[in-house]
């Protein structure tokens, strides 16, 4: 018997590539879907790597495709906009060695900026696209993907979702099969997208998506779980799981795990046996509108809502039928929201610029927490790289007027994903922009993953380290000045010298994340509370570990507070001292 | 036999993810079929989390539904109030007595609701409340909060004692087995 394990769907993905023989992965963290990456680069047979942006990944993916090997990429949703690019000409070369997007959404929105539903692009595309319900198809519809993606000669995505990325289950391990390596073979009709040869791809895209269609008739990818007749629901992924736990076998479920193309007799079939039709799908009612253009009845969004994510309970509550007994307490439990860490570098930084009344326009990562109270640092979020581009066209709006009043910020990360390209524009269309890179030396929000600036690769070994003042230096900006974001005074002159220069400037703020395990916290600070004068200063800088004792005095959090000293530097009585 | 649902729930970094990893060992070696759900990302810095594990001959959904819950394993006193309304009728919670303040209690936005346990007895609710902390550092180390709960878990559950130990050690890194050992065992015998 082969051996069991208990895996995230995203471990799962990784596994079935490893299964699938996949030679090279190419990917860039967001969750849900680092993990699939993560658990990829921990099998030494598959080469793995983190890109600086999506587009690259995949951009990786289809090179590796090229040369006649299996190849991966992964991202979440909105990673997908990033290598929407690439993807839609994809669909027109096809594929040499199999290619399989994995792309996760995140219903509900538990880490992410939107809740867009990624169908819309295997639609959009003309690519295929299947999606899992549990950890064993993760792994079994990550080896089909390569099946249909070489077979149909296509890009084949994969998605996922939160609730079936991050929920364990039961896995059976099978062995790596690596497909015999396709010889390198020039082919410019096929693979140059200029227009002469678009035009003669475009028609077998189209024959492709006819081939793929008939294969959802058929592939057990799709399938008929038949009970009563009286309802019938078309469901698919974490849906499909919540269906089953709220009706059993009492019900006829079609269970898609192709989601594009959708079948077309296989849903007539079913819509004629059973009384009423039902399409249970988070997000939007892509598999409803498919079922009224083909001329099926089904009831959907008038009864299940486009927002946030489905369960058991919800579905349960939308058929009518009854709740559990519960017990609550009366008295209201307080909302505990993320926060910056203890220690997080990125909150000295923030309290300046907060202090200052500066407008922010912010960007992805964890110090989009900076926008929180007491802090409220921040005016705007967007999309990767966002802050710099929207810096600059905001100082445009004013002749430059708000320049001395406004800043960015964006990760070094995400500097690297898509900051440079904006700050290159700062430079050559000349705004008098400031712009503060935060380099914690990590990727953070996602769980530490390593990029271009760090100096180490994804197995952890050394690798080339891009020096960010030489990269700004070389993008055309003459002021690019480092200050520590633990040392008050220094933030705050850097801050106002650059935001007075009559030219654009970039301030890189650097400390290492403090959950980096080469980071040695220091002792806990502790006030003296004969000189503390309950001023409540400290508590501006929203650190978790301060909170005003029952005293009316400030407190310390042993457990939690690692020593920076910002909260000392702010003390105007000198009663947080240093614990070393 | 019908799925069943425990939660375990606490602050971001506490270590909710090592107990659902030991929880769910326990549940596969017995031959359950069994989905656990996380949360990563965003709400591991500091937020509100919580962990879903349900088991049985056949589990189809990963999250536990309100009324569902035989336990509630919570590491910070008023989470397990948090999500009290996904414990059944009849099910226990299990609690870390320790506070950790919310933001919105520390910018003085809301107020810790000290007695909200005391509350959910009254309304028949039996809540177990231990230093789970004390336990652990007595145990060797401050991380062990969630093999200290677990033990107390144990006491309650109806999977043998020898059970657990033994997936502690498929569990946990080799060194760091004794220590957790040691912490199980305090967990399960407190308040005997």
């Amino acid at each position: 018997m082969n051996k069991k394990e208990l895996m995230i769907g995203n471990a799962a993905v990784a596994r079935g590539l490893y299964e699938a023989g996949v030679e090279v992965i190419s990917s860039y963290p967001g969750t849900p879907s680092t993990e699939i990456t993560e658990f990829a680069a921990t099998y030494d047979d598959i080469y793995c790597e983190w890109a600086p942006n999506e587009k690259v990944a995949m951009e990786t993916a289809f090179g590796a495709s090229l040369r006649g090997v299996r190849a991966a990429c992964a991202m979440k949703h909105v990673g997908l906009n990033v290598a929407a690019d690439p993807l839609f000409t994809l669909s027109y070369t096809g594929v040499t060695g199999g290619l399989v997007v994995c792309v996760a959404d995140d219903p509900g929105m538990h880490s992410s900026q939107n809740e867009q539903d990624s169908r819309h692009y295997a639609i959009a595309a003309k690519v295929p696209m299947l999606e899992p319900a549990d950890s064993a198809e993760c792994k079994a519809f990550a080896k089909a993907a390569f099946e249909i993606s070489e077979q149909f000669d296509t890009p084949c995505l994969l998605r996922m979702c939160t609730r079936i990325a991050h929920a364990q289950s039961v896995v059976e391990l099978e062995d790596r099969v690596i497909p015999e390596k396709k010889p390198y073979e020039k082919n410019p009709q096929k693979f140059i997208m200029a227009p002469a040869n678009a035009i003669r791809r475009h028609p077998f895209v189209e024959e492709r998506m006819q081939k793929l269609t008939a294969l959802a008739e058929t592939t057990p990818l799709n399938r008929l779980e038949e009970g009563g007749t009286e309802i019938g629901i078309i469901a698919t992924g974490s849906c499909y799981q919540y269906c089953k736990e709220v009706f059993g076998d009492s019900v006829t479920i079609l269970k898609l795990g192709m989601v594009n193309p959708l079948p077309v007799q296989k849903i007539r079939d079913l819509a004629a046996k059973v009384q009423k039709l039902y399409v249970v799908e988070e997000l939007d009612g892509v598999i409803e509108s498919h079922c009224k253009n083909i001329g099926v009845e089904v009831i959907g969004k008038e009864m299940f809502t486009p927002l946030g994510e489905y369960s058991q309970k919800s579905i349960a509550a939308a058929f009518g039928l009854p709740e559990k007994e519960t017990v609550t307490a009366d008295t209201a439990v307080p909302m505990r929201p993320p926060v910056m860490c203890s220690g997080c570098p990125h909150r000295g930084l923030f309290y300046v610029l907060a202090k200052n009344k500066l407008t922010v326009l912010g960007d992805i990562g964890c110090y989009t927490l900076g926008s929180a109270a007491p802090l409220c640092a921040l005016d705007s979020t967007l999309c990767m790289g966002a802050s710099i581009s929207g810096l600059h066209g905001y100082n445009k709006a004013a002749g430059d007027e708000t320049a001395d009043k406004t800043v960015c910020v964006i990760g070094d990360s995400t500097f690297m994903h898509s900051g440079m390209t904006g700050l290159a524009n700062v430079a050559y269309n000349g705004s008098k922009s400031t712009v503060i890179i935060l380099d914690n030396s990590i990727t953070g929000m996602t769980g530490h993953q390593q990029n271009p600036t760090t100096g180490y690769n994804i197995k952890g070994d050394p690798a080339t380290k891009i020096d960010l003042e030489s990269l700004c230096h070389a993008l055309g900006i003459n002021r690019v000045r480092v200050v520590d974001p633990y040392d008050l005074e220094a933030t705050e002159k850097a801050v106002k010298e650059e935001l007075a220069a009559d030219e654009a400037s970039v301030i890189i703020s650097r400390r290492p994340c403090v959950l980096l395990k080469y980071v040695k916290p220091k002792k806990p600070v502790t006030v003296n509370k004969d000189k503390c004068r309950s001023c409540k200063r400290c508590m501006k800088l929203g650190c978790p570990s301060i909170h005003m004792d029952t005293d009316g005095k400030a407190g310390i959090d042993k457990t939690l507070c690692v020593g920076c000293g910002v909260c000392e530097q702010l003390c105007p009585f000198d009663a947080i001292e240093s614990g070393e | 036999m019908e799925t069943r649902g425990i939660v375990i729930c606490g602050v971001g970094g506490q270590g909710s993810l090592l107990a659902s990893k030991l929880l769910g060992r326990v549940l596969v070696n017995e031959g359950y079929d069994i989905k656990v759900s996380e949360v990563h990302g965003m709400s591991q810095r500091g937020g509100s989390v919580i962990t879903y594990v349900r088991y049985g001959d056949k589990v189809y959904s990963p999250v536990v539904q309100s009324g569902e819950a035989e336990f509630i394993i919570s590491f910070e006193r008023i989470e397990a109030a948090r999500y009290a309304h996904l414990l059944k009728k009849g099910g226990v919670i299990i609690t870390n007595t320790q506070r950790i303040d919310p933001m919105p209690v520390i910018t003085g936005a809301a107020t810790y609701p000290e007695d909200i346990l005391d509350e959910l007895t009254a309304k028949g609710v039996q809540v177990e409340a231990m230093d789970a902390l004390a336990l652990a550092e007595e145990a060797g180390s401050a991380k062990a909060v969630n093999i200290v709960l677990m033990g107390q878990l144990a006491k309650h559950f109806h999977i043998d004692y020898e059970k657990w130990i033994e997936a502690i050690g498929q569990t946990v890194k080799p060194q760091f087995v004794e220590m957790n050992q040691k912490a199980f065992a305090l967990g399960y015998h407190f308040g005997e």
